[in-house]
């Protein structure tokens, strides 16, 4: 993609849940921009450092000159700076706009960590506690979609608004997750607002961006290997 | 005429004076409701934080709004007053940086440093807050307050390493925010204390120490059993 009239750069993975979500942010908000892709196992790229120094992670904007980094930021950032393009992401109501940044906050919190445990985990016990624990989050999340939804589509109501686009960061990974583990993540049965949310997938300009689920669980696998073959070496040197 | 605001809280959590920091600051009167969470957490409290079932919880009219710093960003855009955020976009996601920083990277290397025993495991979050503490100074170059002039949002969001800090610190010993080592965050902390605004929501500097003093052991045993999950 050549660089725009917005002057929009992204510094991203594809495999990133939080470049995702900025991604989604564009996608939906109909800007262009240069999209630039970091490494996964490679060093980091000397532009990476410079524009976040602090953190050196992805997801990165880069507006004219200025860096803005940590995802949801970037998305509120995105939606202040472009507020004259295409639809507004963030609910106009300040009170909308506070529930809608609680949960996101929830989602970053609880669903990431248990997302965590479920993969990283380092015995079975703590894997099979992070499955738990992201189901009984599905389950918080269900009456949060309820709540913010009022009887709509999404949690932006009929359109896709912030808290759809910070959800819809982790779709790719839960997919990955519904193919590796067997069962659905968003169960239509105990979590059906969530199960039908999941329309959001289906919207061209989630389809524009949403990596390919197929090569994420061979990069799950891939990961799981190394990290299985990492324990092995440390248990055997012990 | 807008409905009243009620803030529950609760003496010496460092997150609870993020929300009166805020309603100070903005110029907004509320009705404080202290909770008594040494005993049990309020019905109240229950109900309208059923997610965290903790403090703060800001009441407005039949509105409830958790998370200290959702709340500063609600009474921001919902109230008439000094603004917290700047209103620059990109300033705006600075602060938020920062405070995300403060919040995601910073507070528990830091009271990590301050709460625990002697030992390999505190020396470690010991060096880590010394490699995070500068990155803070930085932002306070040449200002009187992380907003400017006024303390704002990003203040706000720092806040527990002015008056919560310097209780810890005395009663644990623990000093690293110094003078010699970082001047600014020092002056920082000092302003942030007897700044003007702020009077009506500052706890009391003997108050907040015997309360640490008095809960010393107990805020001790929580680090430790945070370390063991």
């Amino acid at each position: 993609m050549t660089m725009g009239d917005h002057e929009l750069k992204l510094l991203g993975m594809w495999a990133s849940p939080f470049v995702l979500r900025a991604r989604l942010a564009l996608s939906f908000k109909g800007l262009s921009y240069e999209y630039i892709e970091e490494e996964i196992f490679g060093n980091k790229s000397a532009l990476l450092v410079k524009s976040n120094p602090v953190h050196k992670k992805v997801p990165v904007l880069i507006h004219k000159d200025k860096s803005i980094c940590e995802s949801q930021i970037i998305v509120e950032y995105i939606d202040e700076v472009f507020s004259g393009t295409g639809p507004s992401l963030l609910p106009a109501d300040p009170y909308e706009r506070g529930v809608a940044r609680f949960w996101a906050a929830y989602i970053d919190d609880k669903l990431f960590s248990s997302f965590m445990m479920m993969i990283k985990g380092k015995t079975s016990e703590e894997k099979a506690e992070g499955r738990r624990q992201s189901f009984a989050v599905a389950k918080t999340l269900e009456g949060a979609l309820k709540r913010c939804s009022k009887g709509k589509s999404f949690f932006g109501g009929d359109n896709v608004g912030f808290l759809d686009i910070v959800l819809g960061g982790f779709v790719a990974w839960v997919h990955t997750r519904d193919i590796l583990s067997g069962s659905k993540q968003f169960d239509a049965g105990k979590t059906p607002l969530l199960a039908a949310w999941e329309r959001f997938c289906a919207l061209d300009a989630t389809k524009a961006v949403k990596p390919d689920v197929e090569k994420l669980v061979e990069l799950s696998k891939m990961r799981q290997a190394r990290d299985d073959a990492a324990a092995a070496a440390v248990s055997q040197s012990n | 005429m807008s409905p009243p605001v009620k803030l529950i809280g609760f003496f010496g959590s460092p997150y609870a004076h993020r929300a009166e920091a805020a309603l100070c600051l903005k110029g907004v009167p509320y009705e404080l409701m202290l909770e008594d969470l040494f005993n049990a957490k309020s019905e109240l409290l229950l109900k309208l934080n059923p997610i965290h079932k903790k403090v703060p919880v800001l009441i407005h009219g039949d509105r409830a709004i958790s998370e200290s710093l959702v709340i500063a960003e609600y009474v921001d855009e919902t109230f008439e007053g000094p603004p917290l955020l700047p209103s620059d976009p990109y300033d705006r996601a600075m602060a938020r940086f920062w405070a995300h920083f403060i919040e995601n990277k910073f507070i528990k290397p830091f009271f990590m440093a301050h709460w625990l025993e002697e030992g390999e495991v505190r020396e470690a979050f010991v060096k880590e807050a010394k490699e995070l503490l500068p990155l803070l100074e930085e932002q306070l170059k040449g200002k009187r307050f992380f907003g400017g002039d006024a303390p704002g949002y990003l203040d706000i969001a720092a806040s527990m390493l002015a008056p919560t800090r310097m209780a810890v610190q005395e009663v644990t010993g623990v000093a690293l925010i110094n003078d010699d080592d970082y001047p600014a965050l020092s002056q920082w902390a000092r302003e942030y204390i007897s700044n003007e605004a702020l009077k009506p929501c500052m706890p009391d500097k003997d108050q907040l120490l015997a309360y640490f003093m008095k809960n010393k052991e107990m805020y001790k045993a929580g680090v430790k059993a945070m370390l063991q999950k």
